[in-house]
């Protein structure tokens, strides 16, 4: 990787951006976001994204992207995971654990069905936009 | 198949025992009867937080939002809402008539404001190509393309933004300081080390988003005219300490941190400097000596470090939080940061909200919010039924602030009006269980522990502090102990040389003035309401509850519980260690405190 310019910073914005906009228009990738701030980790967010990883092997679903985040501010409920799929609302699942991960990738991923219990609704608007 | 709609019941404790799980299974059955199960899901969530108008019912994708909702209301929401897509109306949520029914648009969800904490829990943040994407560095770009350094502080004095380390002092003032002095060499620190204990707020956004600081901090460099700049940071937060370092790999890599950012003739560069964990290390003065490789003790200001700071040389020095907050600034104007707030304290605050509390989180709401919108709109209230008795803001600098005082703004000036302090942003709630004596006796403690001992007003004062609240604990207080504490923490007020001896007595203080009768109960009756000081509680077991269940007897680490299964249980008083294990066992109630 190499220094930029004023004009490459600008590109590669512009470039990473599209590259998000096009996730969700394709309708084909889902991404995953794991909240992994200290306490996520304490609380068992590594346990969480070795399951997600392990059973989207098994389901055989290489269109999920995981990613880690920092703290997502629902610290009572974690860890927590954060679900944008296509065709289904984007949706904060807390006190997830290795089993719940499984089934978010079974139920909501593969099934398009939200895993009952585990929903958090995100209480805050995010207010800066693209 | 498809499921084309989403029904979110709340399933909040709140919610649940206002008839949730009816509604849940009225919409169930609704679904059933009217031959639509199959189109969609109904799911029940956690707190929407927003209990005051619950129970909650959300509809997604329309995203219409019913407040109150009753489980008769179930077979309309179903037959307008679902099968023909149109929003039930009188069961939306309207904000003073407005017919809006956004999320965005409601005020509840307005309560909180993402500023600091704008890609925390959303980007990786070891990855600086999403930070970029999020519009990161673009108030880099604009500090070195457009603006002069006049105009950068011009947009901070605009936006109004005050210090976030606790004192509130104007941050474009303080840059114009040792932006005016002319200086060889000049730095720019950064604060990380957050030693208020309950806080989290500086480590969750530097694990979280750790570009805004240095996009900050770099920033500050080109306004101020340094080219170096440290960040302190304790070294018990290893996961920040690793995320800044890649944070900063990345950015000079990118020619974003280095020399001749983004090919213009402006070097900047940082280096992390770690803290051993001392609080005091977290005062300005402390600090920078303390990355001069000197011990950590506070000296007189002035001189200020805006004019004298590290290595004698002009330093902006900065919270964490206050950096954040930077770099949205000077991308979206001062202007634009100054709508939220009020008009002394702009912008949002970032708070730990922790202790009894349902939903404890990090929590970022404009300034001009009041305590009883964060602790019962945005916490979900007290849990267990419990009874809301104080909020302890501020840390040890800070004070207890009493139900009275639940509708008083949160800003700079208002929370030391009525005795306490925004501090750094720790926010600990406390129920009717909490002993103020005991709290009190918690933060002097802490601050015997930690002062440095430079000046005898915090040394002695604090340690005496301590002796007094302790012996009021244990019942041996007398009536004089009051004015004597008041005095005392007058004099350290007054003589003590850093702001941790100034405000270590401000719990002691806040708890004289807002819990009297709760101290007189100690000294002259003996009694702590909340069974928090051992000396003065006393287990016993109400016979005629005590079923005989014999968990208390198992709970019990001394083994001073006896009786047989089925028949009444007793303590015996002389090897009883006050622990309270049986109390919080017993699931009769059987177990009596006094
Ligand atoms: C005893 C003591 C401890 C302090 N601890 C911290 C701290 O942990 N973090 C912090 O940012 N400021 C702390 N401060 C405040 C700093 O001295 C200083 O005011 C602050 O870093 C300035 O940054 P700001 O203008 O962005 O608030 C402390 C002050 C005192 C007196
Ligand atoms: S007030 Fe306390 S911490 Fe501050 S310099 Fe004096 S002894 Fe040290
Ligand atoms: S308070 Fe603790 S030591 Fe005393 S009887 Fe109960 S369980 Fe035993
Ligand atoms: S710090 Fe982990 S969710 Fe808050
Ligand atoms: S319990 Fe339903 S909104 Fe809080």
């Amino acid at each position: 990787m190499s220094k930029m310019t004023l004009e490459e910073l600008r590109k590669l914005r512009e470039a990473k951006k599209q590259e998000a906009a096009q996730r969700d228009t394709e309708g084909k990738d889902t991404l995953v976001i794991v909240g992994m701030g200290t306490c996520g980790i304490a609380a068992g967010a590594k346990d969480v994204v070795d399951a997600l990883l392990d059973e989207l092997k098994k389901v055989g679903n290489e269109n999920v992207i995981i990613r880690q985040a920092g703290c997502m501010g629902l610290c009572h409920v974690e860890p927590t995971v954060e679900v944008r799929s296509p065709g289904i609302p984007n949706t904060i699942y807390g006190n997830v654990d290795a089993e719940v991960a499984r089934k978010i990738v079974r139920q909501h991923i593969v099934d398009g069905r939200l895993v009952n219990k585990h929903v958090y609704d995100k209480p805050a608007a995010d207010i800066i936009e693209q | 198949m498809a499921v084309k709609n989403y029904v979110l019941v709340c399933g909040g404790s709140a919610c649940e025992s206002a008839k949730g799980n009816d509604i849940y299974k009225s919409l169930l059955h609704q679904a059933e009867v009217q031959g639509v199960s199959n189109d969609l899901q109904i799911v029940k969530t956690g707190c929407f937080g927003f209990c005051e108008k619950g129970p909650i019912v959300k509809v997604l994708p329309d995203e219409a939002f019913y407040v109150e909702v009753k489980p008769d209301d179930a077979e309309e929401i179903i037959s307008e809402n679902i099968v023909k897509g149109r929003m039930v109306d009188r069961l939306l949520y309207k904000e003073e008539g407005k017919k809006d029914f956004k999320p965005e648009n409601i005020k509840f969800y307005q309560k909180q404001e993402r500023i600091v904490l704008r890609n925390c829990g959303l980007i990786d943040p070891e990855s600086i190509d999403e930070y970029i994407a999020r519009d990161g560095y673009m108030g880099l770009e604009k500090a070195l393309f457009e603006l002069t350094p006049e105009q950068i502080l011009d947009e901070l004095n605009k936006s109004g933004l005050r210090g976030r380390g606790g004192a509130g002092f104007p941050t474009g003032l303080k840059w114009s300081f040792t932006q005016r002095i002319e200086s060889d060499q000049k730095y720019v620190v950064c604060n990380a080390d957050e030693g208020d204990p309950g806080a989290y707020m500086d480590r969750a956004t530097l694990e979280g988003d750790p570009h805004s600081v240095i996009e900050a901090m770099t920033i500050a460099g080109k306004c101020v005219g340094a080219d170096k700049g440290a960040i302190y940071i304790r070294a018990e937060y290893p996961l920040a300490i690793k995320r800044l370092e890649i944070a900063m790999d990345q950015a000079r890599e990118r020619g974003l941190l280095g020399d001749n950012i983004l090919g213009t003739d402006f070097s900047f560069d940082l280096e992390i400097r770690l803290g051993a964990g001392a609080f005091v290390c977290g005062e300005e003065t402390a600090l920078l000596a303390s990355i001069e490789g000197k011990r950590g003790m506070p000296i007189p200001k002035p001189p200020f470090p805006a004019a004298k700071g590290l290595f004698g040389k002009p330093t902006v020095i900065n919270n964490v939080e206050t950096y954040a907050n930077i770099p949205v600034i000077i991308s979206k104007g001062g202007d634009w940061f100054a709508q939220f707030g009020t008009e002394k304290s702009k912008g949002t605050k970032v708070f730990a909200l922790t202790g009894k509390i349902k939903n404890s989180g990090l929590i970022e709401v404009p300034m001009g919010i009041t305590l009883r919108e964060i602790v019962f709109d945005i916490g979900g209230g007290i849990p267990g039924g419990k009874k809301f008795k104080a909020v302890q803001t501020g840390g040890p600098s800070g004070g207890v602030l009493t139900e009275d005082f639940l509708d008083t703004p949160i800003d700079f000036d208002s929370l030391i009006s009525v005795g306490s302090m925004m501090g750094s942003g720790g926010m600990i709630v406390m129920d009717e269980d909490d002993c103020m004596v005991d709290v009190a006796k918690f933060y002097l403690d802490f601050c015997v522990e930690e002062s440095c001992g430079k000046c005898a007003p915090c040394r002695i004062g604090t340690k005496k502090l301590y002796e007094i609240l302790d012996k009021i604990s244990k019942g041996k207080g007398d009536i004089e102990d009051l004015q004597k504490m008041k005095d005392m923490g007058q004099a350290m007020k007054k003589a003590s040389l850093c702001g941790l001896g100034q405000t270590a007595p401000n719990p002691v203080l806040s708890v004289l003035n807002a819990f009297e009768d709760e101290v007189l109960e100690h000294i002259h009756n003996g009694k702590c309401r909340a069974g928090k000081c051992k000396d003065l509680v006393q287990y016993s077991i109400d016979e005629s509850k005590c079923i005989g269940c014999t968990v208390c007897a198992r709970k019990c680490p001394v083994n001073c519980i006896t009786g047989d299964r089925k028949v009444a249980h007793v303590i015996d008083q002389s090897r009883c260690v006050k622990c309270g294990a049986c109390y919080d066992s017993c699931k009769f109630g059987a177990v009596l405190v006094s």
